[in-house]
C-alpha cells in the first residue's frame, strides 16, 4: 500500500499540479485513513451542546471509523471507536441518545462513558467451566480512545499522541474565527446529510478555491452574496492547511465594486444576470459580530468547515465512504438567546445551504463532474495557478485558488508523498 | 372532529396528489406552483430533524412567492444533475380538519439520468392539509418528511 505514494507525481514544489490518480486511488484512499485522519491532525467530532447531560452520545465518523462521542458522569467528554474488543462489532447502535455506558448486542460486553471494560458475561464460566481465561485482563480491553480537545464547546479528537495542541493545530485565525462563531452558548437547529459521489479531497478542494464561488454559484452571484469583484479574500493558517474564504458586507457591486464587473464576466453571461427575488427577506443580513464579515466558510484541515452564511451557521464533518464516495453532515446552529424572529429567519437563510442549498447545491454536481472524467489518466493533473505560482500566501481577493496549493503541500508531507517530480 | 373523507373526497385528494406528482415529473414547475395558496408553507425535512424535534428544513417556502423563486432560480441561476424525476404516490390517506382536508401519502421519487440510468433518489411521506379555493383543492401546507435524509448528490426539483 505504500507503494501508492510513489505510483504519481507531483510535479511542482509550489502544488501548482495535482494528479488525477490521487482522487480514485483505493490505495491512496486507504492510506489517508491511517496518515491524515488518524495522523498528526485533530478532526471535528461534534459540538458540547449536543451532549448536555452526562450519557449523552452521538455516533460520528473520522474518516470511515466510526466513532462515540460522549459526556461522562464527570461531565469530560470522551471519544472511541464504536467497534468492540472482542469481536469487532458495532457497539452503540444508536446514532444519538443517553446511556450509561455502551453494551455490544453480540456478546453484551460493556463499556463506561470513558471506553472502558467494566464487564462481561459468563466471564468465569458456568460452575467453573468455560469463560475467559483466569488472567484476562478487562483493563487491556476497553475501546480504543482518540484524545479530546474543547475549543468554546466545540470537540476536536485526535488519533495521534504526537500532534501538537489543539489552539497550535488551528492557529491563530481559525482560533479566532471558532471563538467568533461560538462566542456564546449555540443550540442546534438540525442535520442535513448530503452523499457526494465523488472523492472528499474534490471537496476539500472546492472550500479552498474561492474563485469558483463567484463562477459556479450563480445565484450567489445574481444576489450579491458575494461577487468576485466584490471585497473578500482567502486567509490561512501558517500551515496552510486549512483556509477561511470570507466576504466582507457591503460588497454588492452597486455598492462599491469597480465597474469592470461586466467585463471581468466575458460572454459568459454571468456578469448581467437580472434575476429577481419575489420574497428577499431572506437575504438579509443581521448583522451579529463585531467585524463586517458576512460570509465566511473555515475549512479546518482535515475533515470539517464552519459556514456564516450571512446568518446562517453550521458546521460540515465530512465522513468519507470509499475513494469514490463521502457524506457530508452538517450541524446547523443559532444562540441560545435568539429570539423566535432570528431563530426562523435562520431557518429561512438556510435555503441558502446544504444539498438543496440555492447558493450551494452545484458544489455536489461540480464534485461530480470532476470524479467521474478523471477516471483515467491518473499521471495527468489538475491546474491551480489562479492567484499565481510560487509562494502560498493569504489573498485579498476571490479570483484564487492559492488555498488548495496549501492543502496539498500539507497533505503530501503527512501521506509521505514527494512534490516536485521531473516535468513541468 | 377527526372523520376519514368520503369516498368522493378521496376521489379529488388522490386526483390532486396525481397532478402533483406528474406536474413535477413533467418539468411544468410553474404549474406546479400553482396548486399552492398563496400563504402556503412548503418544506423538506428529514426524518432524522422530525425525530429529534429539530425545526431545520432541507428546502423551505413559507410562502407562494418563495416556491416561485426557488423555481425561478432553478430556471436561471442553480446548476445541478440533468435529470428526470418520477414520483411513484401512494393511496391517499384523507381526513376532515377545520376549514380542509388532512391528507398524507407515501412516495418513491426515482432519479433518470439522460443516458437512462435510474436509481432510487428519494422515499418518504407527504403531509398535506388542503383546502378547496375557487372550486378546486389546493395545498396550504405541504411537508415531505424524506426517509432518505442522507440526499444523493443534491436536491434541485421539489419533491
Amino acid at each position: 500500500m505504500t507503494a501508492a505514494v510513489q505510483r504519481y507525481v507531483f510535479p511542482a514544489t509550489d502544488g501548482s499540479r495535482i494528479p488525477y490518480g490521487m482522487y480514485r486511488d483505493a490505495d491512496i484512499y486507504a492510506l489517508e485513513q491511517e496518515r491524515i485522519f488518524r495522523g498528526p491532525v485533530w478532526n471535528y467530532l461534534a459540538l458540547e451542546c449536543e451532549m448536555p447531560a452526562p450519557g449523552d452520545f452521538r455516533v460520528i465518523a473520522v474518516g470511515d471509523t466510526p466513532v462515540i462521542v460522549n459526556r461522562a458522569r464527570d461531565g469530560s467528554i470522551h471519544a472511541m471507536v464504536n467497534r468492540c474488543a472482542h469481536r469487532g462489532s458495532i457497539v452503540q447502535r444508536q446514532i444519538y441518545g443517553n446511556a450509561r455506558g455502551h453494551i455490544c448486542c453480540y456478546h453484551q460486553w460493556s463499556y463506561d462513558l470513558t471506553g472502558r471494560l467494566v464487564s462481561v458475561p459468563f466471564r468465569r464460566g458456568v460452575k467453573g467451566v468455560g469463560g475467559l481465561p483466569a488472567d484476562f485482563d478487562m483493563g487491556c480491553h476497553g475501546l480504543q480512545t482518540l484524545r479530546v480537545s474543547v475549543l468554546n464547546g466545540v470537540i476536536f479528537g485526535s488519533f495521534s499522541e504526537d500532534v501538537e495542541p489543539l489552539e497550535e493545530f488551528l492557529d491563530a485565525p481559525f482560533v479566532a474565527q471558532i471563538k467568533r462563531l461560538f462566542h456564546k452558548p449555540p443550540v442546534v437547529l438540525g442535520y442535513q446529510r448530503q452523499r457526494i459521489f465523488g472523492n472528499w479531497k474534490l471537496y476539500t478542494d472546492n472550500l479552498r478555491d474561492p474563485n469558483h464561488g463567484g463562477l459556479l454559484h450563480m445565484f450567489q452571484i445574481t444576489f450579491g452574496i458575494a461577487r468576485l469583484s466584490g471585497r473578500g479574500g482567502a486567509t490561512m493558517d501558517r500551515e496552510h492547511k486549512h483556509n477561511m474564504s470570507w466576504a466582507a458586507q457591503g460588497s454588492r457591486p452597486e455598492d462599491d465594486a469597480p465597474a469592470d464587473t461586466k467585463e471581468g464576466y466575458g460572454d459568459t453571461g454571468r456578469g448581467d444576470m437580472d434575476i429577481r427575488l419575489r420574497d428577499p427577506s431572506m437575504l438579509r443580513y443581521h448583522k451579529e459580530y463585531p467585524d463586517d464579515l458576512s460570509l465566511t466558510v473555515a475549512s479546518i484541515f482535515p475533515n470539517c468547515a464552519f459556514q456564516q452564511i450571512g446568518n446562517t451557521l453550521a458546521v460540515r464533518q465530512f465522513r468519507t465512504k470509499s475513494a469514490d464516495e463521502f457524506e457530508i453532515v452538517s450541524t446547523y446552529f443559532g444562540y441560545a438567546d435568539d429570539d423566535e424572529a432570528m431563530q426562523r429567519h435562520r431557518l429561512r437563510k438556510a435555503n441558502l445551504a446544504g444539498p438543496a442549498g440555492l447558493v450551494s447545491m452545484e458544489d455536489g454536481e461540480a464534485v461530480e463532474l470532476v470524479h467521474r472524467a478523471i477516471v483515467r489518466d491518473g499521471e495527468k493533473h489538475s491546474v491551480v495557478e489562479f492567484g499565481g505560482r510560487g509562494d502560498i500566501v493569504d489573498q485579498e481577493n476571490l479570483v484564487t485558488d492559492v488555498p488548495m496549493r496549501g492543502f496539498w503541500i500539507h497533505y503530501c508531507k503527512l501521506m509521505g508523498i514527494a512534490t516536485g517530480g521531473s516535468h513541468l | 372532529m377527526i372523520a376519514e373523507a368520503v369516498p368522493e373526497m378521496f376521489v379529488r385528494l388522490s386526483i390532486l396528489f396525481e397532478e402533483y406528482g406528474r406536474l413535477l415529473d413533467e418539468d411544468r414547475l410553474e404549474d406546479w406552483t400553482e396548486l399552492f395558496v398563496e400563504d402556503c408553507h412548503y418544506d423538506i425535512v428529514s426524518r432524522e430533524n422530525v425525530r429529534q424535534n429539530l425545526p431545520l428544513s432541507l428546502m423551505l417556502c413559507d410562502s407562494k412567492d418563495m416556491l416561485r423563486d426557488r423555481v425561478s432560480a432553478l430556471r436561471q441561476a442553480n446548476i445541478f444533475n440533468i435529470h428526470t424525476d418520477c414520483h411513484v404516490i401512494g393511496p391517499v390517506h384523507g381526513t376532515v380538519m377545520a376549514g380542509g382536508w388532512e391528507a398524507s401519502a407515501a412516495y418513491a421519487l426515482y432519479q433518470s439520468t439522460q443516458e437512462g440510468e435510474t436509481r432510487l433518489f428519494s422515499v418518504g411521506r407527504y403531509h398535506a392539509q388542503v383546502v378547496e379555493q375557487g372550486g378546486r383543492l389546493c395545498f396550504a401546507r405541504q411537508r415531505v418528511v424524506v426517509d432518505t435524509g442522507a440526499i444523493l448528490t443534491l436536491l434541485a426539483t421539489p419533491i
